[in-house]
């Protein structure tokens, strides 16, 4: 478990607009649905969701066999722009317990190159509880940073602090121009829910009765991805499906 | 005997008919017709005939003739003697109505037949006795075939096979259920060899098309043989001569809402056709709230619950309505019996569309149907006028046959594998013998196979996984006995836009009874009406109820545009949404009558190219004005003395600026969809020109632009040529580009994606649970574009996307004829011919590029709203 004092000046980062201050933490959010700390110089990425696609072959939904590569070809390229010293993996970075084991070599090569002297944490998800015997990484179930909690699951209630996977956002952003869906990051400020990452991740409108214990008498902002930044959009703004 | 046309072959004679049959005949005072009988004398020839006939022709009779008297034949009561024929038509509803027609004289003769209905809703135990002794005669809907086809037992089923009937073949051969039920007759005829097919058809541009489709195809074309029944008398077809003010645009026709009720009450029984399931929601609510006879008028489209459908159908057939407003849903031939007179709202947007609907009056070829057409704005006069001259000189422009498409036939391999292991060489020649495919190369085939088999993916590492397997012997056969399941689930072409059943969950009671309740029709069809004091939208504010009655489904992208509250009107009532809740809408009765949310859908038809060259012939020349009302023809003639009206073949492009934008309109005439396609590339050309285009807006008629940068300046000045600007290369890279981000190529996809298999109708799953993470199929599509651009499913999808939703081929045929026949009209104010269009917008969904604007929208308000805080 790493724990590590966050200075002021990493703070003081706050202000623009792709920033989230998270309990008092600032930190980037990427257009790609990764959270960046500079000052711990830390990647954050929730939901992989590896090796979906031959989870569903195996029950003869022969799905495109090319989401382990897209996802990894999206991480490659956010690490590239960030080259941090540490990869957090929030939990369900596999989609079921053999995942790992059922990866190709070029992914299983690609996966390791990313690794390749850096930090990477692999934190316990429903999907993968178990760390992934054949990779590289250390397994936790969760992990402090300062007064920062990365967890796979959030937890009901007052959770300052927590950043947690698992729900998979996406906020419908209704205007007079017209409608769009995409992921997102849900934030009131105190803590945050990270949209997923993965290529063949679905996700959960941010309307949907399973984020209301999570921001209890305060709605969340959405942090939508768009195509280069993220935007930050008020609850009222996000309808439901 | 009415006979008109005498056959080419060897004249038929009553002779060929039994004389049970004759007598039969005589009996009813009837005489059978030329038509019936030359296709008994090519079945009895053993040969496969196209019956082209108009409405009302007893084509039906004429279809099942052959049988009747091949059966009655047969030695009686002969036990095992299978099934003899099948019947397929479009619509469940149809085939029961023709089993039911089909009754009379198999009892009047006392045939002893055994003729029964398969379709989705057959009980389960009544289908397994149907496959263990199976009628003489058998109605059935091309998915029940596909199915029936695909079981272990199909090759005893339908051994016994004489002779198919495809009842309403033009409008199968059209969609992908027709490519799939070539397949399927392909495979008819692989079991059965002897059996003939005949084909029943409403009159077509081309019969060579259909008659090719009914016999098998080795290279050669191959044709059927035609009998082409006499004509029916000539239609009283006349436009509504309004005594209103004539709309600039809208869908609507409200306007002319009184002169349609006056219509109706002067006929017996009025089917009133609109093009899509809002216009008939608007239009029925209209009619009855001016309804001060308490007539009873219905509403029928395929929507509303299918028992509220059926109890609409047999108050029509007991001849207990007056009118009933209807969408295509009825366009078939379904046996209405009384009805005298059809109203036709809207342009009908094709001559062979127009002739069919007419031809639901009267049903009886000796007398004249009435119809009239009540155009709904000024453009659609000159569409209306163009179709009844064409209707009047009996020109056809149905849609032109199409080539097999790729999805439909990687389902039907699957199906195949189900019936019995194959060769894939014999496969291959049998759906080589399907016009459709009948110009399939083998490496298509194989890729399609491949597909099947184990996804079709460059990257081998499903293998192990395959839903079908090449044993040793060479044969193809399903891995196990739950992929044949799932081919079950997900048989059939039809993949509706999602649909959310509409559950009425707060029956709190409107203020007053509803107008007519009194009448047994008030009950069942008046839409509930409120008094005025009520007329404010409240929506209701408890917990949500379930388990109110399912009034029918609703497009889901429809509700994607309400919010909860919000009003709309739905089976002839104004609804409130309450809520979405797994896979179903909740609403209440709003308690308002004028919904908050109109749904102006504009027709889904396009316009047929055929009818857009008449209306640009009547624009160009004056001299067919005088058959225009007076307004139209005012409006024409302003717009010839303010700016240009086209010659037949140019394009006129104009511009003009308004409220500190310029606009650039053009006229190609080509539909909606081509327009939008147009509107799509030529906005990114101008965009890389620099002439910032903002946003535009298509309908059927028109195109037009906005941007802030002066076009028109630029021309003057020869920096910028209209020639350039639609030069016919926007449809190469432009193109390609644009359609990969496209949501419209993401929804084909999807399509593709179910009716191939490739994943289940219920994915992504919508079943309850906790956490409703849906997975779309957008997902699998953008993975699948990067990394295999090639496959089959995404060539399945361009395939369809260029052909149902750009109309690519309008577009460049278009493109091609105005080469040099573009007239630039550079005007200091907006055109009257520009009206209609100008109005659309704020109406129509504007088309832009930046989808990210919605955001950067959404968050400048937030941004607002911190700073005001």
């Amino acid at each position: 478990m790493t724990h590590q004092r966050i200075s002021i000046a990493g703070l003081r980062n706050a202000g623009a607009a792709q920033d989230i201050l998270i309990a008092g933490v600032g930190f980037t959010a990427d257009a790609s649905g990764a959270l960046y700390l500079e000052a711990e110089s830390l990647i954050v990425v929730a939901d992989l969701h590896l090796e979906k696609g031959s989870s569903y072959a195996r029950r003869r939904v022969l799905l495109p066999p090319y989401d382990t590569a897209a996802t990894l070809a999206h991480l490659t390229r956010v690490i590239a722009r960030y080259n941090p010293r540490r990869v957090v993996a929030l939990g369900d970075s596999f989609h079921d317990r053999d995942a790992a084991a059922r990866m190709g070599n070029e992914d299983r090569a690609s996966l390791r190159a990313l690794q390749a002297g850096r930090d990477w944490i692999w934190i316990a998800g429903n999907h993968d509880p178990l760390p992934p015997a054949s990779l590289l990484g250390e397994a936790h179930d969760e992990i402090r940073v300062g007064p920062i909690t990365f967890r796979h699951e959030p937890r009901a209630g007052d959770a300052r602090g927590e950043i947690a996977g698992h729900l998979h956002p996406v906020a419908r952003v209704v205007t007079t121009r017209g409608s769009l869906r995409r992921r997102c990051f849900a934030s009131d400020g105190a803590r945050c829910v990270m949209p997923a990452f993965g290529a063949y991740a679905g996700g959960l409108n941010l309307r949907d009765i399973a984020f209301a214990p999570l921001f209890p008498g305060r709605a969340p902002h959405a942090h939508v991805l768009g195509r280069d930044r993220v935007y930050a959009i008020g609850h009222e703004q996000c309808h439901s499906d | 005997m009415r006979r008109k046309k005498t056959p080419r072959t060897s004249p038929p004679t009553q002779a060929l008919l039994p004389p049970l049959f004759a007598q039969w005949f005589a009996a009813r005072g009837w005489a059978p017709r030329g038509h019936q009988l030359e296709l008994l004398a090519h079945a009895q020839d053993g040969k496969s005939t196209l019956l082209v006939a108009p409405t009302g022709a007893g084509k039906t009779l004429a279809g099942f003739l052959p049988s009747l008297v091949e059966l009655a034949e047969q030695p009686r009561n002969r036990p095992g003697g299978g099934l003899h024929t099948l019947y397929i038509s479009p619509l469940k509803a149809l085939a029961v109505d023709v089993a039911r027609n089909l009754e009379i004289p198999a009892s009047e003769m006392n045939l002893r037949l055994r003729i029964e209905t398969r379709t989705g809703d057959t009980s389960a135990s009544k289908r397994a006795r149907q496959r263990r002794d199976p009628p003489q005669i058998l109605l059935t809907t091309p998915e029940q075939l596909a199915l029936l086809l695909a079981s272990a037992d199909s090759l005893t089923l339908f051994s016994t096979v004489r002779r198919v009937v495809l009842d309403e073949l033009h409008a199968m051969v059209t969609s992908k259920r027709g490519d799939l039920l070539a397949l399927d007759l392909a495979r008819l005829r692989s079991i059965a060899p002897a059996m003939t097919a005949t084909g029943l058809s409403a009159t077509v541009r081309d019969p060579d098309e259909l008659r090719r489709y009914l016999v098998a195809q080795d290279g050669a074309p191959r044709l059927a043989e035609i009998v082409t029944a006499p004509p029916g008398a000539a239609a009283d077809l006349s436009m509504l001569d309004t005594r209103e003010r004539l709309p600039w645009s809208g869908h609507g026709a409200y306007y002319a809402i009184h002169e349609v009720y006056e219509t109706i009450k002067t006929a017996k029984t009025a089917l009133i056709f609109v093009n899509t399931r809002a216009q008939a929601e608007a239009i029925f609510q209209q009619l009855w709230r001016i309804n001060e006879d308490n007539l009873p008028i219905a509403l029928h489209h395929g929507s509303l619950d299918a028992s509220q459908r059926r109890k609409v159908e047999s108050a029509m057939a007991e001849g207990l309505l007056r009118a009933v407003v209807c969408t295509s849903t009825l366009d078939l031939g379904i046996d209405w019996g009384a009805v005298d007179l059809v109203i036709n709202i809207g342009a009908p947007k094709g001559a062979s569309r127009l002739t069919q609907r007419i031809g639901r009056a009267n049903h009886r070829l000796d007398e004249p149907s009435r119809a009239i057409l009540v155009p709904s704005n000024r453009f659609e006069v000159l569409e209306c006028t163009a179709a009844i001259e064409a209707a009047r000189e009996g020109a056809q422009d149905t849609p032109a046959a199409r080539s097999g498409a790729l999805d439909v036939m990687c389902q039907h391999i699957l199906g195949m594998a189900c019936a019995a292991p194959f060769h894939a060489d014999d496969l291959y020649r049998e759906i080589r013998s399907a016009e459709p495919y009948a110009a399939l190369d083998r490496e298509t085939f194989d890729a399609a196979l491949e597909f099947v088999a184990n996804g079709g993916y460059a990257l081998k590492s499903y293998e192990r996984f395959a839903k079908i397997k090449q044993n040793k012997d060479g044969l193809w056969r399903i891995a196990n006995l739950s992929v044949a399941q799932a081919y079950r689930m997900n048989v059939g072409t039809i993949v509706e836009a999602e649909m959310l059943k509409v559950r009425l969950v707060h029956g709190r009671p409107p203020k007053t009874s509803p107008q007519g309740k009194q009448t047994r029709f008030g009950t069942l069809y008046a839409p509930t009406k409120l008094s005025p004091e009520s007329a404010t939208s409240a929506a209701y504010t408890g917990p949500l109820r379930r388990g109110g009655r399912v009034l029918g489904e609703i497009e889901e992208y429809f509700l994607e545009t309400l919010s909860p509250g919000d009003s709309f009107l739905f089976g002839g009532e104004v609804l409130a949404l309450q809520g979405i809740v797994d896979n179903e809408a909740l609403v209440s009765r709003a308690r308002s009558d004028t919904p908050k949310v109109p749904s102006y859908a504009g027709g889904k038809f396009p316009l047929s190219t055929y009818l857009a060259a008449r209306v640009r012939k009547i624009l160009s020349d004056p001299k067919l004005w005088k058959n225009l009302p007076d307004q139209v023809a005012e409006w024409l003639h302003l717009q010839k003395k303010k700016s240009l009206l086209p010659k037949a073949g140019d394009l006129l492009v104009e511009t003009f600026p308004r409220g500190g934008r310029h606009y650039l309109v053009a006229y190609p005439f080509e539909g909606r969809l081509a327009h939008q396609t147009l509107g799509m590339l030529l906005t990114r050309r101008m965009e890389r020109r620099g002439l910032k285009p903002m946003g535009f807006v298509a309908n059927e008629y028109a195109l037009a632009i906005w941007s802030l940068t002066d076009t028109a300046a630029r021309v003057r000045h020869g920096l910028v040529s209209m020639n350039e600007l639609f030069a016919q290369d926007m449809l190469g890279d432009d193109l390609e580009e644009w359609l990969q981000e496209s949501a419209l190529m993401k929804r084909t996809f999807r399509q593709c994606a179910v009716i191939s298999g490739l994943i289940e109708r219920r994915f992504p799953g919508k079943e309850k649970s906790g956490r409703q993470v849906t997975m779309s199929t957008d997902l699998i599509y953008d993975v699948l574009r990067r990394h295999q651009p090639d496959h089959i499913l995404l060539r399945a999808a361009r395939e369809d996307a260029a052909v149902g939703l750009l109309d690519l081929a309008r577009l460049a045929d278009m493109l091609a004829r105005v080469q040099g026949h573009i007239v630039h009209r550079d005007l200091e104010r907006i055109s009257p011919l520009a009206v209609p269009v100008m109005l659309e917008i704020g109406r129509e969904p504007v088309y832009g590029e930046a989808q990210d604007e919605i955001l950067a929208e959404a968050a400048a308000m937030l941004a607002e709203e911190a700073g005001a805080s």
